[in-house]
């Protein structure tokens, strides 16, 4: 079974892709955005969950209405130099607080890691070229942000409370 | 100046450490070409010509003595004993060797320094006024702002993969140094009818291929909502900027293919959904903390002239100097003070090892231990006594850091060109050394008043040449060098960009062409009038009429 990244950890992934022109298979499965809008009704009756996988060039308004439906999106880099799926990860946490799976699927590798896990992004398909145990270094090479850091403290709040401690330990 | 505290530092030190690894990975043959460049690049790194490329980030423009001399150290340990200013105040060495510039990294962050984000398709070095904080016709010190914009684009996540390269300029004084309009984004400090401090914000400006002015896109951004509003335009662009062409991807042609309405529409919405969030609110303590670091430094009250005057009536190429190189400074018994790096026979904007630790030996023995780099490629002391202007004067003759041409035609911008560059079409330096030898004469150069001159040796447009008074464009012909000249462009308030005035020309006649060009301006000039003013008037046609005739 294929391994990936969930919570900074490496665990077994049961989730399958499935094609647009395959049959559903059982089990919990990912489909593309397209499927999805076309076979709802009976994506929505299927046994196992159902995830969907978009891309940047797909406008969240058009999922934001199922987000509850979904315990995972999928969100697709073609590669990794295409950033717009880091934006589309913080509006759906911050702007529509969705609770579920955000895995990044695609040309997915270790140096963008931390700024995927940054912007929300908890899971994370490394390609299959690469190795899985190197990639989880990424997240342990800094250790604070000036911004989105992901322990979900707010680097502002927190930079202010650290001048005041320096000040007060220099007076 | 700023200085870092634990938490800057801790994270420019694990930078240092993040790169010597992938470096290292890339060496091993781990990373690919095209998985290690963004990376190299978001750290200063280019592949060039003959060597690596590393461009320093020197954010808006300030350095210490301290940081002065590490910049001559890597020169001298790591290069071949100079760098290069650029017109977006950072510097660069032609010759390190990839496998040290981790090294190199590692030396810069001992004095707070780094090369973050100063290439790839990120936000870059935040840019400013090189007078910020002496100059007698600003609002508000802009800077306490730039180190705010600059901490909040540090290895931004969500846009660290933009469409393009995105730069942000800050201006707070009435004329713009800063060149904002020309900027993907320039902010300009105002205050709004209430007294309230804010920020106008243009947006889609830049040179390049495509040049285009900046347009306004708000006339009031407050202080406290600026990173909001700020992120709300990168997102934009983020998600809408095209990736499909790289000549097609810089936010101006978002902006242009929307239009500016349509794109203000945008932004807005997405604007009302962030900037209440605490996260990019600045509060008042936010900017008196940052505030903090830029206050003016303790000026002597009593500084007088001395013997300024008898020194400038008796010798005339000081005087000529204190005219061209020296500027009027807010504090009484001050002024500033331009480093000329435009030396005849010297390539605009470069400086050796040995300069660099001189430079920083005389700003702490006459100033305050502070440089500036302007964006046109010359460097400041911004606080000096008016009775030390002499010896400050004489100690920089003698470092070949005093020609008085600041604002005349050979304070050119002028990219590395050919000799450096593999963007590059045509020599830009080797054109710079002929059109100093040909206008050696400075009571010429002065009869003419400001012109600035701007040379790019290729259409990516570095030395800004459309905006230039006159403009220099290098471009290839069948594989000879060819020069494509412009009049009529600025970068200040009246941003606007040059016309052609013919075909291009052959490297040897670039220097007949300006001679033409100022002679028709001579002609035409009324009274004291500027170039540009002239041209504005008389327009391009007598000026095309005798460069080809």
């Amino acid at each position: 079974m294929r391994k990936i990244i969930r919570d900074r950890t490496i665990v077994e992934d049961h989730w399958q892709h499935v094609a647009d022109d395959e049959p559903l298979p059982d089990g919990d499965i990912i489909v593309s955005h397209a499927r999805w809008r076309e076979e709802r009704a009976a994506l929505v009756q299927h046994e196992g969950k159902v995830g969907v996988r978009i891309n940047g060039d797909i406008s969240l308004d058009t999922l934001i209405g199922d987000l509850d439906r979904l315990p995972l999106i999928a969100l697709e880099f073609p590669a990794f130099k295409d950033g717009r799926c880091y934006s589309h990860a913080r509006v759906l946490r911050e702007r529509h607080g969705y609770p579920g799976e955000l895995r990044a699927v695609g040309d997915v590798l270790r140096d963008q890691l931390a700024y995927m896990a940054r912007v929300g992004i908890n899971a994370f398909e490394i390609r299959e070229d690469r190795s899985i145990e190197d990639a989880l270094q990424a997240f342990s090479e800094f250790s604070g942000h000036y911004q989105l850091d992901p322990r979900g403290r707010i680097p502002l709040e927190l930079r202010r409370r650290q001048r005041q401690s320096a000040a007060a330990a220099a007076s | 100046m700023y200085r870092y505290d634990s938490f800057d530092q801790t994270l420019v030190n694990e930078r240092v450490h993040q790169f010597r690894d992938q470096t290292r990975r890339y060496l091993d043959g781990e990373l690919t070409d095209e998985e290690f460049r963004p990376l190299r690049l978001m750290n200063g790194l280019y592949i060039q010509r003959h060597a690596p490329m590393l461009r320093v980030s020197i954010p808006y423009g300030l350095l210490n003595s301290e940081q002065m001399r590490v910049l001559a150290h890597i020169a001298r340990t790591y290069d071949r004993g100079f760098g290069h200013f650029t017109t977006r105040q950072n510097i660069q060495y032609n010759w390190p060797a990839l496998e040290s510039v981790p090294d190199i990294l590692a030396d810069l962050a001992e004095v707070e320094m780094h090369a973050i984000q100063t290439s790839g398709n990120c936000i870059r070095n935040i840019t400013s006024d090189h007078l910020a904080g002496v100059a007698a016709d600003e609002l508000t010190d802009p800077r306490p702002y730039c180190e705010l914009i600059r901490q909040w684009a540090a290895l931004h996540p969500e846009f660290s993969y933009l469409p393009r390269k995105f730069k942000i300029a800050v201006s707070a004084s009435d004329k713009d140094r800063a060149a904002i309009r020309v900027h993907d984004i320039g902010l300009q400090l105002v205050r709004n009818d209430a007294g309230e401090t804010g920020f106008a914000v243009y947006v889609g400006g830049g040179l390049g291929r495509t040049p285009i002015v900046g347009e306004q896109i708000s006339e009031f951004v407050p202080v406290r909502e600026l990173l909001s509003y700020l992120e709300a335009i990168l997102r934009v662009y983020n998600l809408n900027g095209r990736r499909d062409n790289i000549h097609k991807a810089r936010i101006k042609i978002l902006v242009r293919a929307m239009g500016i309405d349509a794109f203000r529409e945008r932004v807005e919405a997405e604007w009302q959904h962030l900037r209440t969030d605490p996260q990019l609110t600045l509060e008042p303590e936010d900017v008196d903390y940052m505030s903090g670091f830029f206050q003016p430094p303790v000026y002597d009250r009593s500084a007088g002239e001395g013997d300024l005057q008898a020194q400038l009536d008796a010798e005339r190429t000081f005087a000529s100097w204190y005219r061209h190189n020296t500027e009027a400074h807010r504090q009484p018994g001050y002024r500033a003070v331009f480093l000329s790096l435009k030396a005849p026979a010297v390539a605009p904007g470069d400086l050796t090892d040995v300069q660099m630790d001189a430079v920083a030996e005389l700003a702490e023995r006459y100033g305050f231990g502070e440089i500036r780099v302007t964006h046109t490629q010359n460097l400041v002391f911004p606080d000096i006594r008016k009775d030390q202007l002499h010896a400050l004067w004489q100690d920089l003759k003698a470092l070949n850091l005093a020609t008085p041409n600041i604002g005349t035609m050979t304070d050119m911008i002028c990219c590395p060109g050919l000799d450096f560059c593999s963007l590059a079409n045509a020599g830009s330096i080797d054109v710079a050394r002929d059109i100093n030898e040909r206008f050696d004469n400075l009571d010429y150069l002065y009869d003419l008043g400001d012109i600035r001159l701007n040379m790019s040796g290729c259409m990516n447009a570095c030395g800004h040449h459309h905006v230039g008074h006159i403009g220099i464009l290098g471009v290839d012909k069948r594989g000879q060098e060819f020069y494509q000249i412009t009049v009529g462009g600025s970068s200040s308030n009246d941003a606007g960009m040059g016309d052609r005035i013919g075909p291009a020309v052959p490297k040897d006649q670039v220097a007949d062409t300006l001679e033409s060009i100022l002679h028709t301006f001579v002609e035409h000039r009324e009274g004291d009038e500027p170039l540009l003013d002239t041209y504005r008037r008389i327009g391009i046609k007598p000026f095309k009429e005798a460069a080809y005739a």
